[in-house]
């Protein structure tokens, strides 16, 4: 399945496989995307983006990325292999053209011509090294577990490279667009500052405070980047990042909750844009802890789920519905077809009755760290208590979230970024060997069906085997996902080029490349 | 002139003594802190086998006692250590910091201190009258407000509606006068809110309190003025209380601006240690600590030199 190297018109709508375009139509588009029709990009001018994190953590390393502005910059200032569209499928970049072999072994061609900032020109042992770094537990990769997969990451003649992955993944160029694996330089261990090959050279970088990228002229993609300078800050605070929006300080923010939207709505110089992504917050009922192991417990809990109270009352209507299972509908594989579990405490009282349960005093914990999971553990106390189940909300700080809460109760909320691909986010989630296996749910058919998937080369069959582990998901594991959360950024009108891509918000967090600023 | 100085040396030897203790503390305290810079460097991703290989990386496999050991020898050297989060040595991250905090905090003293000490001593001088009543309202209502309150209203109406200042301060390199005055204008203005309207209430009840001492009474006596009364006789000797109100209320502009740093984005030591709290970045966060600890020591230091050297009882000496 060797892909062409397509023209710049061309890149956005081509897709990665053949069998993929049928799919285009069922996707949700998200207001305000702005690719279809493209006016001619002005050159020049200066932008200031805020999003919402930064702080000393901040770090040029793509291995290190864990937060929004982390992704931005490194977008900014490298390119991948590959990179994502507005449906998330991969598109060719620093890789000219990518072939396999069984889905094992895959060789890439690289661009030719391309420079890095400093001027040394784009090597295959640049590629070799910014990926292999990845499995170096030395190096603190945020990819480490997915960078197992390569087995052997080799230089294949002084153009291409050749990566042997330890089993079958059609998904690998998907992979590889991720911000993580962006290409730096051969050897490259200091990150004070960066050498790349992305659309704006690194001018400067201070951890917390800012980072300014200025225009490469010596881009690799002809006529881009279009903006002289970007300044990229962090405001942690919603309602000053809103300000510093509104009152023209900054040009671009992420991160708006919904309740702001209306003052931004309200100017006449600035908009909203809404991204429907794959990002959730989720019930996890441990699978190795009583009662939460019930699988009548778990159903009447994810009947206890007022999907669309929660869709409306807390997220003013910026959510969309979901039905218990991981795979948005903006996911070319996410299935339709599943009939939507409504919100039914007379089907909860039956589970509870027939596991026993009814009555019980049960704690469940939830943190502003997951994005409205406060909220929602009230709602389901409230909707719990008309059964006569009583859960207490154990409300803890965000600080220390991660590492001292979540998966550590027995019921308990989490929550789970965008991912570019399916088989990433069951891989990294609902494996029963999965790293973060958040409730501890084992079903070896699944882990069957997510292999089989992996490595199967036929569309059709690989949508699928998708749908019957959605399915699987749905009915048994132990994770109830009541929305999927819309990412919402505000921009100043004179921002052009701008959309969405659900990987994240500010466009996937890669508008760096396509944003102009009208004069 | 000797005791003075004995007084003083005494005093810095407290105060050093005082730093080792504080070091210590804030080193047992911030080991109390759920989870360390390995598990929030790795978030959400984090699995036993990638945290126990940064904690190795990082040092932090070693026990309490040896860190500490290691951390305060370096301290005395002049070496406060890496940034866990970042690698960067922390001075030079404190040191693209605390510039900045000096300036927002001279300039915040530069304009609250005499605001304030003329608020007191006209309200001193005039005490019981409308003067002495308006201020009083006016500084109540000032400390009554949350200062989170003040910049937001502030911001709002500046920035937002009438797009006089900016919302965030960032400030350049080499500001202009004009640069310098909208980058500084809020902040400054939210931080003198709350200190002014503490320094001058303490101006004021130090300034009365002298000014009902018997030997006020004769200079009245003997036809002093009203001005000269205040300034002249019982200033000079008020000046100890009121230096050490000013101390104390200069010692929150480093710490306790985190607010203001917040709101408008203004890049200080506050924000920075705040960032080492969430990132657990130990190093960065003793550094911080100790700084505080030290300014807020030399403060109060140089108010007890003012005081001793004002005393007009030992100037006889």
């Amino acid at each position: 399945m060797p892909l062409s190297d397509p023209n710049r018109r061309q890149v956005l709508r081509t897709l990665l496989g053949a069998g993929l375009m049928a799919t285009a139509g069922g996707i949700l588009v998200a207001p305000g995307q702005a690719f279809a029709q493209l006016p001619v990009p002005r050159k020049g001018g200066r932008i200031r983006v805020a999003s919402v994190s930064s702080s000393t953590a901040d770090t040029l390393d793509p291995a290190k990325a864990s937060l929004s502005t982390d992704y931005v910059r490194h977008y900014m200032i490298y390119s991948g292999l590959t990179q994502y569209d507005q449906q998330l499928n991969a598109q060719l970049a620093l890789a000219e053209e990518i072939s396999n072999s069984g889905r094992t072994l895959w060789t890439i061609k690289l661009r030719k011509g391309v420079e890095f900032h400093d001027g040394k020109p784009l090597t295959p042992a640049d590629v070799v090294y910014s990926l292999l770094r990845h499995k170096n537990p030395a190096t603190g990769s945020k990819m480490k577990t997915i960078a197992e997969q390569f087995e052997e990451v080799r230089a294949s003649g002084p153009h291409e490279i050749q990566i042997r992955l330890t089993s079958a993944n059609a998904d690998l160029p998907a992979l590889l667009a991720a911000s993580h694996f962006l290409i730096i330089k051969d050897g490259t261990s200091d990150f004070r500052s960066a050498i790349g090959t992305g659309p704006y050279k690194c001018k400067e970088f201070s951890p917390g405070v800012r980072t300014v990228g200025v225009r490469n002229e010596n881009y690799w993609k002809p006529g881009k980047p279009y903006l002289d300078e970007i300044e990229l800050i962090g405001i942690a605070d919603e309602s000053s990042r809103v300000n510093a929006l509104l009152s023209g300080d900054v040009h671009l923010i992420n991160a708006v909750s919904p309740h702001s939207t209306k003052r931004i709505r309200a100017s006449s110089t600035h908009a909203v844009l809404e991204t429907q992504s794959g990002l959730y917050s989720d019930l996890i009922m441990r699978q190795d802890a009583a009662p939460t192991n019930n699988p009548d417990f778990v159903l009447a809990m994810k009947y206890l789920l007022d999907r669309e109270l929660i869709r409306k009352a807390l997220f003013r209507g910026y959510a969309v519905v979901a039905n218990d299972q991981p795979i948005p509908p903006s996911n070319r594989y996410h299935l339709a077809g599943l009939p939507q579990r409504p919100y039914d405490p007379e089907r909860a009282r039956f589970h509870l009755n027939k596991a026993g349960l009814l009555g019980i005093r049960l704690p469940v914990y939830a943190s502003p760290a997951a994005t409205g999971s406060v909220d929602m553990a009230s709602l389901l106390q409230e909707a719990a208590a008309k059964i006569g189940l009583k859960l207490a909300v154990n409300r803890v700080p965000a600080d220390g979230y991660w590492s001292r809460h979540w998966m550590k109760h027995p019921l308990g909320f989490g929550n789970w970024n965008p991912r570019p691909t399916a088989d990433l986010l069951f891989s990294l989630v609902f494996k029963s060997d999965a790293p973060w296996n958040v409730s501890g749910w084992k079903n070896p058919q699944f882990d069957q069906l997510l292999l089989a998937a992996r490595g199967e080369a036929d569309e059709a069959k690989r949508k699928q085997l998708y749908g019957d582990m959605q399915v699987l998901v749905h009915e048994k594991c132990g994770v109830g996902i009541p929305v999927f959360i819309s990412l919402i950024d505000g921009y100043d009108k004179r921002i052009k080029g701008y959309g969405s891509i659900p990987l994240g918000g500010l466009m996937g967090y890669s508008f760096a490349d396509n944003v102009w600023l009208e004069a | 002139m000797n005791t003075i100085l004995f007084l003083v040396a005494r005093r810095i030897g407290v105060a050093a003594l005082t730093l080792l203790l504080v070091s210590a503390v804030v080193f047992a305290i911030t080991s109390l802190l759920p989870g360390d810079a390995a598990e929030e460097a790795l978030g959400q991703g984090a699995t036993p086998e990638t945290v126990a290989a940064l904690r190795v990386q990082l040092g932090l496999d070693q026990p309490g006692h040896i860190r500490y050991a290691r951390w305060l020898t370096g301290l005395v050297s002049g070496d406060p250590g890496q940034s866990l989060a970042n690698h960067l040595p922390v001075s030079e991250l404190i040191a693209s910091r605390l510039p900045k905090s000096m300036v927002l905090a001279g300039t915040t003293a530069a304009v609250s201190v005499p605001l304030a000490l003329l608020l007191g001593i006209l309200s001193a001088m005039f005490r019981g009258g409308r003067v002495d009543r308006i201020v009083n309202l006016f500084t109540l209502a000032m400390v009554a407000v949350p200062e989170f309150l003040v910049a937001t209203l502030a911001v709002l109406l500046f920035a937002v509606k009438l797009h006089w200042l900016s919302a965030l301060s960032s400030p350049p390199d080499n500001p202009t006068l004009a640069q310098f005055l909208r980058v500084y204008a809020m902040p400054v203005m939210t931080l003198s809110f709350v200190i002014v309207a503490q320094m001058a209430r303490m101006t004021r009840a130090a300034l009365i309190d002298q000014l009902e001492q018997t030997y006020v009474e004769m200079a009245i006596l003997k036809g002093a003025g009203p001005t000269r009364v205040v300034l002249r006789h019982a200033l000079p000797n008020a000046i100890g209380p009121i230096a050490n109100a000013i101390a104390l209320s200069l010692s929150y502009l480093l710490g306790g601006a985190i607010i203001v740093e917040t709101i408008f984005n203004y890049p200080g030591i506050a924000s920075l240690m705040v960032d080492a709290v969430t990132s657990r970045d130990m190093p960065l966060l003793q550094a911080s600590a100790m700084i505080f600890c030290a300014v807020y020591l030399s403060l109060v230091l140089i108010a007890d030199v003012c005081a001793i050297v004002s005393n007009p009882k030992l100037k006889g000496h």
